[in-house]
C-alpha cells in the first residue's frame, strides 16, 4: 500500500511503526520530512531498516504463546539436553530429532550419512522394503519431471502397495518397527 | 551358567587364572601389546542407559543374562562368569578395569551392571555401560581379523536371543552418535619406544589424526602415554563396513605403524648400539635390585625392558613375562595378590618391587 508523508503529500520513503506500551503507531514521512526528522535516509532500492519494525517483532514473539519444547515421546529428551549431555536417549530419539542429529551424525562421522555393513536378521525385510520404496521414489521423481505421468502413476500405485507413504524417508517407518517405540518410557 | 550367574551374586569376583594377554609370541608382538574388537549395541524396547531408571536397568541386566551368550563359536563357548559389577568388590572391579575386561566409568558407575566373562578371559560382555551391550574381544598382539570373525559370531550368536535396535539408514543405534552404524571399535595397544627415542612420535601423532584415528595413552581416554605404549583405534563407525573397517586398520594402517617403529628401531640399532643397551640393561637393573617401585616407574622401566627382549639384546627374561609384570604391578592386581586391600602408596612401593625384583631375577 502507498503510504504518503503524514506532514505533507508527497509519497513516503521512511515508514516506522512505534510501539509504546504495547500500543501501535505508524510514522510515515517523505524524504525531506524524514531529513528534517533526522532520520537517515535509506539507500535507493535497499531494504529499509527501521528499529521500530524490529521492536514490533521483537514485541510480538513475546506475546506469541510459547511454543512446545520438542521432546522425545518415549525417553523425554529435549534436543537441548541431548546436545548438553552429548547422548541419545532411546531409539526413537533417532525420528524424533532426525533433522537435528543429521547434521550432528554427519558431522562426527567424517561426512558418513548411511549404515554399510552387518544387521540384525529382524531388519532384512525392513532393509529390503527401503531399498524398494527408495528406488520407487527415485523412479517416480524421474517419471513426474519426464513428464511421463503415465508410469508416475503406476510407481505411486506400487508406493502405495507397500503400505507406506509415497516418500523415501524409509527409515521414518522402519524404526516405528524395529524400536517398538520406548517400552519403559 | 545359571550356576555362574548364582555365584555372581556373592558380590566376590573369583577371577580365572591370568590368561589371553601374556603371548610373547602373537602375531607383531615385539610392537603390539594387544588388539581389541567392541561392539555397541542396544535392546528394542529399552530407553538407553542414560535415560532409564534403576528398576529398568536392572530389568535390561536381567534380559541379558536370561539370554544365550554361548554356542556358535563366539568366545563363550567354554562358559560364561558373571560379576555383578553394582555389588562386587572395589578392588575387584578395578582389577577387571586393569584386564581391560571393563572400562573406568564402568568401574566408578553406581547404577545396576554387570559383565560377562569367558573362561580364557578374551571375551567380555558390559551389561549397562553406555549402550545396553558394550561386547569386546582382546588378544595379543595383532590378531585383529581373528578376533572381528570371532565377535561377529558372538554377535550373531546374541542376536538369536535379544532384538538389537537397528535403523535402516543408521545402522546399530548407539547412545552415541560417534558409535552409531557399524557400532565397531578396533584399536590395538602398540609400543612405540624407539619412534620416542627417535623423535618421531609427533609425526605419528599427526598420521592418526591424518587417518581419522584416535590416539591414546595407556589405560585409554585421557591418560598420557606411559611407557610408550599407544592404544590406536577408529573414530568413525558410520559408512563402511565391519569387514573394510578391519581390512584397513589391520591390513594397512597397523603394519605401517609397526614397520616405522621397527625401522626406527634397525636404525637405532645401528647407530648407537651401546646406547640402546645402555637404556635397557639399567632399566632390567632398576627392576632387579629396586626395593620401593611406584607404577609409573614401573612401567617406565618394563617397557625399557621389553623393547631390549623384542631386539633380542636381554635374553634371560621372556615376553611373556614382560607383558604379564605390565598387568600385575597395577594396584589391584598388586592388591589382590598380597592381602586383597588395596595398599597404600608406600606399602604398595614395597610390594611391587618385590614382585618384579623375584620375577626378573638373574
Amino acid at each position: 500500500m502507498q503510504h504518503h508523508c503524514d506532514r505533507c503529500n508527497n509519497p513516503a520513503v521512511v515508514h516506522e511503526t512505534l510501539v509504546h506500551e504495547g500500543k501501535k503507531s505508524e510514522v510515515h514521512l517523505c524524504a525531506e520530512h524524514a531529513a528534517e526528522g533526522g532520520y537517515i535516509l535509506p539507500t535507493q532500492g535497499g531494504p529499509t531498516l527501521i528499529v521500530g519494525k524490529l521492536l514490533e517483532k521483537a514485541a510480538a514473539a513475546a506475546n506469541a504463546p510459547q511454543r512446545a519444547v520438542k521432546c522425545c515421546p518415549s525417553c523425554g529428551m529435549t534436543m537441548a539436553a541431548l546436545r548438553e549431555s552429548g547422548l541419545v536417549g532411546c531409539a526413537l530419539c533417532y525420528r524424533q530429532f532426525e533433522e537435528e542429529l543429521s547434521g550432528l551424525i554427519q558431522r562426527t562421522q567424517e561426512g558418513a550419512t548411511a549404515h554399510v555393513g552387518r544387521h540384525p536378521a529382524h531388519a532384512a525385510e525392513l532393509i529390503d522394503r527401503a531399498a524398494v520404496r527408495n528406488r520407487l521414489s527415485r523412479d517416480l521423481r524421474e517419471a513426474v519431471s519426464r513428464e511421463d505421468y503415465e508410469r508416475a502413476a503406476r510407481l505411486r500405485d506400487e508406493l502405495l502397495a507397500l503400505g507406506e507413504p509415497t516418500s523415501d524417508s524409509a527409515a521414518e517407518t522402519a524404526i516405528d518397527a524395529t524400536s517398538g517405540g520406548g517400552r519403559h518410557a | 551358567m545359571s550356576d555362574a550367574r548364582d555365584a555372581s551374586n556373592t558380590g566376590q569376583a573369583e577371577l580365572p587364572p591370568l590368561l589371553g594377554l601374556d603371548g610373547g609370541e602373537a602375531p607383531f608382538a615385539d610392537c603390539v601389546l594387544s588388539s581389541r574388537v567392541r561392539l555397541a549395541r542396544n535392546l528394542v524396547g529399552f530407553n538407553f542407559v542414560n535415560r532409564s531408571s534403576p528398576e529398568q536397568l536392572a530389568d535390561v541386566v536381567h534380559r541379558v543374562q536370561s539370554a544365550r551368550l554361548g554356542g556358535g563359536g563366539g568366545g563363550f563357548d567354554g562358559g560364561v562368569r558373571w560379576v555383578n559389577v553394582q555389588t562386587t568388590a572395589p578392588v575387584d572391579r578395578l582389577m577387571l578395569f586393569e584386564r581391560n575386561l571393563i572400562s573406568r566409568p564402568f568401574v566408578e558407575a553406581t547404577h545396576p551392571r554387570c559383565v560377562a566373562i569367558s573362561s580364557d578371559e578374551t571375551t567380555s560382555v558390559m551389561v549397562n555401560e553406555e549402550d545396553h551391550l558394550r561386547l569386546q574381544m582382546l588378544a595379543p598382539g595383532l590378531q585383529l581379523r581373528a578376533l572381528s570373525a570371532r565377535m561377529f559370531a558372538l554377535d550373531s550368536s546374541i542376536e538369536r536371543s535379544l532384538e538389537y535396535a537397528f535403523h535402516p539408514r543408521y545402522g546399530y543405534l548407539t547412545a552415541c552418535t560417534t558409535n552409531v552404524g557399524t557400532g565397531i571399535r578396533v584399536s590395538a595397544m602398540l609400543h612405540l619406544p624407539a619412534l620416542h627415542m627417535v623423535q618421531e612420535l609427533e609425526r605419528v601423532q599427526r598420521a592418526a589424526k591424518e587417518l581419522h584415528l584416535a590416539i591414546r595413552g595407556f589405560h585409554g581416554e585421557g591418560t598420557e602415554s606411559l611407557g610408550d605404549f599407544f592404544q590406536i583405534s577408529n573414530q568413525t563407525t558410520l559408512g563402511r563396513s565391519e569387514h573394510d573397517i578391519v581390512e584397513q586398520f589391520a591390513g594397512s594402517i597397523l603394519p605401517q605403524f609397526v614397520e616405522y617403529e621397527r625401522a626406527a628401531r634397525r636404525a637405532i640399532m645401528e647407530r648407537d648400539l651401546a646406547a640402546l643397551d645402555d637404556r635397557v640393561f639399567r632399566a632390567l637393573g632398576v627392576l632387579r635390585s629396586c626395593r620401593l617401585l611406584a607404577l609409573d616407574e614401573a612401567i617406565k622401566f618394563l617397557a625399557r625392558v621389553r623393547l631390549g627382549v623384542a631386539l633380542g639384546r636381554i635374553t634371560d627374561v621372556p615376553l611373556s613375562l614382560v607383558n604379564r609384570l605390565l598387568l600385575e604391578v597395577q594396584p589391584a592386581h598388586l592388591a589382590r595378590a598380597s592381602n586383597g586391600e588395596l595398599g597404600n602408596g608406600r606399602d604398595d612401593r614395597a610390594a611391587r618391587a618385590k614382585l618384579v625384583r623375584e620375577a626378573v631375577r638373574g
